[in-house]
C-alpha cells in the first residue's frame, strides 16, 4: 500500500515525537531521583543560604557586572571612535587592541590586571579594590566586543545626519556627541544588553582575585557552601540566582528588538 | 535702506571638482548678489548639487576659489564651523534629527553652537515654526510628520541660526506631488523677505516665478544663465532647449524617441 504525501509527512512527524518522548522518558525513569534530590536539593541547605545569597552574593554580582559594563561602555565607545578616526595611528591602535583582547580569555585578562597592576605600580592601588580590579579586568575584554558593536551602530546612522549637523555649524565632535552617538546607541541597545548578560556570568571569574566574605559573588558563594556542606545543592541555588538577572534581561532584549523591527 | 556690502554673497572662481577620475565640475565662475534668488537647473549628473555642496564645503573643491560674504571658504585655515553658521542648507532628504522633537531640532544648534539660552533659543524656534506654519508641531517627532512638514521644519531649523544665505538642494524632489506646494510657498515667502537663496531644483514654475536669475548647467559647466524669462522662455543653447523640452513635455519626447 502506498501512502500519500500528506500521510507520509504526518507519519514521519509522529515518529519524531515518539522518539523524543521515549528518549526523555527513558532518562527520567532511569535516573535515581532519590539520590539526585539528596545531592542537589536539600531544603535545609537552601534555607541556610538565604538571605546571604541575595544580600551579599547577588548584590556583588550585580555591582561587578555593572562596573565592568560601565568601564567597557566608555572605553568601547572610545575605541569605536578611534576605529572610525581619520587619524591612521588611532585606527591601527584600536584595531590591534580589539583583535588582541577578543582573542584572550577573560580569565587571563582579569588575572593580569589583578596581579600585574599591583606589581607594575607598587605605590598605587586600583581604586575600589576588588570591585575596581573586576570592573577594569572584565571591562577591558568587554570593551573590545562593545567597540565593534558601537562602531556598527555609528555607521548605521545615515551620512546626512552628520552633514546636517555640520551645516548648522557644529564641530565634528559636537555632532558626534549630540547627534550621531545618541542615534547609534538606540540601534545597539539589544546587542549591548546581550553583552550585559555575558558579563553577568563572567563576573563569576572574580574568584581569581581572592574575594572575601564581603566581596563574594554568586558562583564563589555557591562553591564555598558546596565545600562546607559536601553537597551540590548550593550550585543549583547559584544557578537559579543568575536566572533572576538574566531571564528578565533577555525579555528586555526581545522587546527592544521587536520595537525597533516595527520602527523600520 | 541698508548699504550693500562691497563683496557679493557668493563668489566662485574657476571651480573644479573631481571624484576620483570623474570630473564633475569643469571650471565654474559664478556670483550670487545679496538678496538675489538664483535657481540652478540642469539634467541629473550635471554637477548642480555638487556645486551647491561646494559652497558650504560639504564637498572639498579640487581647484578654484569660493568666497561667501567675503570669507574665502577655500582657505585651508578658514574657521569652517564659524562660517557655516551663516549658511543655511536644506537637503533633499530633510535630514531632521529623528531622536529629537521638532522644537529640539530647532534649538540644539542654537544652544550648542550660538550658545543661546534655552528661553531665547525656544523663542527663536517658535518664531521660525510660525514662519513655516507649523507652530502646533513643536512637540512632535520627525517620524510623526509628513514629508512636506518635515521639509518645512528643516527650513525653520536652518533659519533659526539667522543665516545670511540659504542653500536648497532639490528640496521638493523627495516629496509626494501634493506636498510640494506647501514647501514652495514657504520658500517663496522667504525670497520675498529678501533672503539670499541658491536653489537647485526641478520645479520650473518656481524658477520662473520666484528666481531673479536662472542658471542652466550641463556636463559640469554653466551653459547659460539670465533672467527666468530669457533662459526658460527663449533659451539660446540647443542643450538648454533639449533639456527644457524633456522636462516640460516628457511624454512627447519619449514618443518621438529622439534624444536631441
Amino acid at each position: 500500500m502506498k501512502l500519500r504525501r500528506r500521510q507520509r509527512e504526518r507519519l514521519s512527524l509522529w515518529l519524531q515525537y515518539l522518539a523524543f518522548v521515549v528518549i526523555v522518558g527513558a532518562v527520567i525513569v532511569a535516573a535515581d531521583w532519590g539520590r539526585l534530590r539528596e545531592a542537589f536539593f536539600r531544603v535545609d541547605i537552601i534555607q541556610s543560604m538565604f538571605p546571604t545569597v541575595i544580600t551579599v552574593a547577588l548584590r556583588n554580582t550585580v555591582l561587578y557586572t555593572l562596573g565592568a559594563f560601565a568601564f567597557g561602555l566608555v572605553f568601547g565607545t572610545l575605541l569605536a571612535l578611534m576605529r572610525l578616526s581619520r587619524v591612521a595611528p588611532y585606527r591601527w591602535v584600536a584595531t590591534a587592541y580589539i583583535e588582541l583582547f577578543r582573542g584572550l580569555p577573560a580569565l587571563l585578562v582579569l588575572f593580569l590586571v589583578g596581579y600585574g597592576i599591583p606589581i607594575a605600580f607598587p605605590e598605587r592601588e586600583i581604586p575600589g579594590g576588588v570591585f575596581g580590579s573586576i570592573a577594569i579586568g572584565l571591562g577591558l575584554t568587554a570593551a573590545a566586543y562593545m567597540a565593534e558593536t558601537i562602531r556598527a551602530g555609528i555607521q548605521a546612522v545615515p551620512k546626512g545626519q552628520m552633514e546636517a549637523a555640520r551645516t548648522l555649524g557644529m564641530s565634528h565632535f559636537t555632532a558626534m556627541r549630540t547627534i550621531i552617538i545618541p542615534q547609534a546607541f538606540r540601534v545597539v541597545i539589544p546587542p549591548l544588553t546581550n553583552e550585559l548578560i555575558l558579563l553577568t556570568k563572567d563576573s563569576s571569574l572574580a574568584y581569581v582575585l581572592g574575594v572575601t566574605a564581603q566581596t563574594i559573588e554568586v558562583t564563589k558563594f555557591g562553591r564555598d557552601t558546596l565545600n562546607d556542606r559536601v553537597n551540590a545543592t548550593p550550585l543549583l541555588v547559584a544557578g537559579f540566582t543568575y536566572l533572576i538577572i538574566t531571564l528578565p534581561l533577555s525579555q528586555v532584549v526581545r522587546r527592544l528588538e521587536l520595537r525597533y523591527a516595527k520602527a523600520r | 535702506m541698508t548699504t550693500t556690502p562691497p563683496h557679493p554673497a557668493v563668489e566662485i572662481r574657476d571651480l573644479h571638482k573631481s571624484f576620483g577620475p570623474l570630473e564633475v565640475l569643469k571650471g565654474i565662475d559664478f556670483e550670487v548678489g545679496h538678496g538675489e534668488v538664483v535657481c540652478v537647473i540642469g539634467p541629473s549628473g550635471s554637477g548642480k548639487s555638487t556645486l551647491l555642496r561646494c559652497v558650504n564645503l560639504l564637498e572639498e573643491p579640487t581647484a578654484g576659489k569660493i568666497w561667501v560674504n567675503g570669507v574665502e571658504m577655500t582657505d585651508p585655515d578658514v574657521e569652517i564651523d564659524a562660517v557655516r553658521r551663516g549658511i543655511g542648507m536644506v537637503f533633499q532628504s530633510f535630514n531632521l534629527f529623528p531622536h529629537l522633537t521638532v522644537l529640539d531640532n530647532l534649538t540644539i544648534a542654537q544652544r550648542r553652537v550660538l550658545r543661546r539660552g534655552r528661553a531665547e533659543a525656544e523663542r527663536v524656534a517658535r518664531d521660525n515654526l510660525e514662519r513655516v506654519g507649523l507652530t502646533d508641531k513643536a512637540g512632535a517627532y520627525p517620524a510623526q510628520l509628513s514629508g512636506g512638514q518635515q521639509q518645512r521644519v528643516a527650513i525653520a531649523r536652518s533659519l533659526s541660526m539667522d543665516p545670511k544665505l540659504m542653500l536648497f538642494d532639490e528640496p521638493t524632489s523627495a516629496l509626494d506631488p501634493e506636498l510640494v506646494g506647501d514647501v514652495l510657498t514657504v520658500m517663496r515667502k522667504l525670497a520675498e523677505d529678501g533672503m539670499t537663496m541658491m536653489v537647485v531644483t526641478h520645479e520650473m514654475a518656481f524658477a520662473r516665478d520666484v528666481a531673479d536669475r536662472v542658471v542652466f548647467m550641463d556636463g559640469g559647466v554653466v551653459v547659460e544663465q539670465g533672467s527666468p524669462h530669457d533662459v526658460l522662455g527663449a533659451p539660446q543653447h540647443e542643450r538648454t532647449r533639449s533639456f527644457l523640452s524633456r522636462v516640460l513635455d516628457p511624454t512627447h519626447v519619449a514618443q518621438l524617441g529622439q534624444p536631441d
